[in-house]
């Protein structure tokens, strides 16, 4: 198969604007069948807005989008449920496609919620809500998964294991995944590819060329530094200027 | 037994019931109860060009109250002013409008509070075959909007996303809003068409863990406040509109003790 054949969603100089303010522009983008693409950035970066590009919710865009699947599972960033729609965990899965019960049992059981299938939405806690938002994004079998932060306010352990999950279903599914997270370290081991934003690309890549890279530790700082040499050490990566990067 | 036009008008709130039922839920959880006022305001306009023109009212009302809705949708993108506000503007001079143009209209006598508040003396043959007709393809329509029209409640940008056409199912939704108003303004009358949308919805809400449930409990809701709102007006000699309302009133009532109940549960 030609690489053609294998892109979900394109972005070509993609860009958005708001009350004459641009929340981001210039991004280029692909994300391919199988592959995990990372978008980090600080707050206000125009993550999640390119990630809105490219799902076609932002219609008046600068640029170009292309997507190539109707199959979309989408994590937002926010969601809040009013009171005033009662929402069992139940009727929030089938919401956007019907589903068998099987196969929600499936999914809230990937996600570690299965018994919360009959709790009120309004009562589940933050980092439960968010294994329920995950479960309902995978639970179609999507050919592309978009994921705002998709583990805030999930436990740490949880976090590690929410992301193992995210590759493990971009494997069997073989489904794109557009991943949005403001923690490099977290989502490295998962990802194929890195785009930095602020407010434009600053630097992609690989996940070791990103963190290498002068742009991203400017926006990041120290920190970054040492997550490269964290990464480094735990996948057995050794580079010989390594405690020099820790210095930076 | 009953006089015809009382089973008449019991035929056709329990017609009216049926729809509104569905349809208030999505007004209560779209919070678009200022909206439905605008609309069933905007009928009295509608009602004087049905007697001006001599058209049938149901069709009269239903291209007006479309055409503001139509009309405040444009008027949403072009103005910088707050929903409410337009909402607002929309609904009194519509009000208004209608008024001044009835007292221009001196050869036509007009039964004002019949209008304003519903009459049950006035429900004809006729309005049942318009009622239960409509109501039945108001509810068609319905269920084939619904997916999209439920998920974007809950997440407009999920709905969008994932391919589900919200903008779409919206301008439907709207097109329904004038339907509904159309064929309930002879039961409740136009003031109170919107209490019949929201209140037992309301209560069905104080009742339901869910929205399948919230749905059928606004219907029974509706049905049971029909009901008995035209027997108290047929037995107090009361206005047909505000009977049904208040018999809402009273079930809404009714339904904070269970809301009452399941607080001290948890407590």
């Amino acid at each position: 198969m030609s690489s053609e054949k294998n892109t979900l969603v394109k972005l070509e100089n993609a860009g958005y604007s708001q009350n004459n303010k641009w929340l981001v522009r210039g991004v280029s983008l692909e994300v391919e069948k199988g592959k995990i693409v990372t978008l980090i950035g600080p707050n206000g970066s125009g993550k999640s807005t390119t990630a809105k590009i490219a799902l076609g919710i932002y219609k008046k865009i600068e640029g170009k989008v292309e997507k190539y699947t109707k199959k979309v599972g989408y994590v937002p960033q926010k969601v809040s449920i009013d009171w005033t729609l009662p929402l069992r965990v139940n009727d929030f899965m089938v919401l956007t496609e019907n589903l068998k019960d099987d196969a929600i049992n499936e999914a809230l059981s990937l996600t570690g919620v299965e018994h919360l299938k009959n709790k009120n939405l309004g009562n589940l806690s933050g980092g439960e809500f968010q294994r329920v938002l995950l479960a309902r994004a995978i639970s179609k079998k999507p050919e592309l998964l978009v994921l705002d932060e998709p583990v805030q306010g999930v436990d740490f352990t949880g976090e590690i294991a929410l992301y193992e999950l995210i590759k493990k279903i971009s494997d069997e599914l073989n489904c794109g995944i557009l991943l949005i997270s403001h923690d490099l370290h977290t989502v490295m081991s998962a990802t194929d590819h890195v785009v930095c934003l602020n407010g434009h690309v600053c630097c992609s890549g690989s996940p070791i060329d990103v963190a290498k890279n002068n742009e991203y530790k400017a926006l990041f700082g120290e920190q970054a530094s040492q997550i490269l040499s964290v990464y480094e050490h735990r996948h057995d990566h050794v580079h010989s200027n390594e405690g020099e990067i820790k210095k930076n | 037994m009953f006089d015809d036009f009382f089973i008449r008008a019991l035929i056709a709130g329990i017609g009216v019931a049926l729809v509104t039922g569905p349809l208030g839920c999505f007004v209560v959880w779209r919070r678009l109860s200022y909206f439905g006022d605008t609309l069933s305001h905007s009928a009295l306009l509608g009602v004087t060009i049905a007697y001006s023109f001599e058209l049938n009212i149901a069709v009269s009302v239903f291209l007006i109250s479309s055409i503001i809705a139509l009309f405040l949708i444009q008027l949403q993108k072009k103005t910088n002013l707050p929903g409410d506000a337009l909402l607002g503007l929309l609904a009194h001079s519509s009000l208004a409008v209608g008024l001044v143009v009835i007292g221009f209209l001196t050869f036509i006598r007009f039964d004002i509070m019949g209008l304003l508040f519903g009459d049950i003396l006035a429900v004809t043959v006729k309005d049942l075959t318009i009622i239960w007709f409509g109501g039945a393809l108001i509810l068609l329509v319905l269920k084939l909007i619904w997916k999209p029209l439920f998920a974007s409640t809950v997440n407009y940008e999920l709905a969008e996303a994932e391919g589900l056409n919200p903008d779409r199912a919206k301008a439907v939704f709207t097109i329904l809003m004038a339907a509904i108003i159309a064929i309930s303004i002879k039961m409740v009358g136009l003031l109170l068409i919107t209490g019949m949308l929201i209140i037992p919805a309301a209560m069905a809400r104080n009742i339901s863990d869910n929205p399948k449930k919230m749905v059928l409990f606004a219907i029974i809701g509706g049905l049971l406040s029909v009901i008995i709102g035209l027997f108290s007006s047929l037995e107090f000699n009361t206005a047909s509109g505000p009977s049904i309302i208040t018999a809402s009133l009273i079930l809404f009532i009714l339904s904070l003790l269970k809301i009452k109940q399941s607080i001290q549960l948890k407590n």
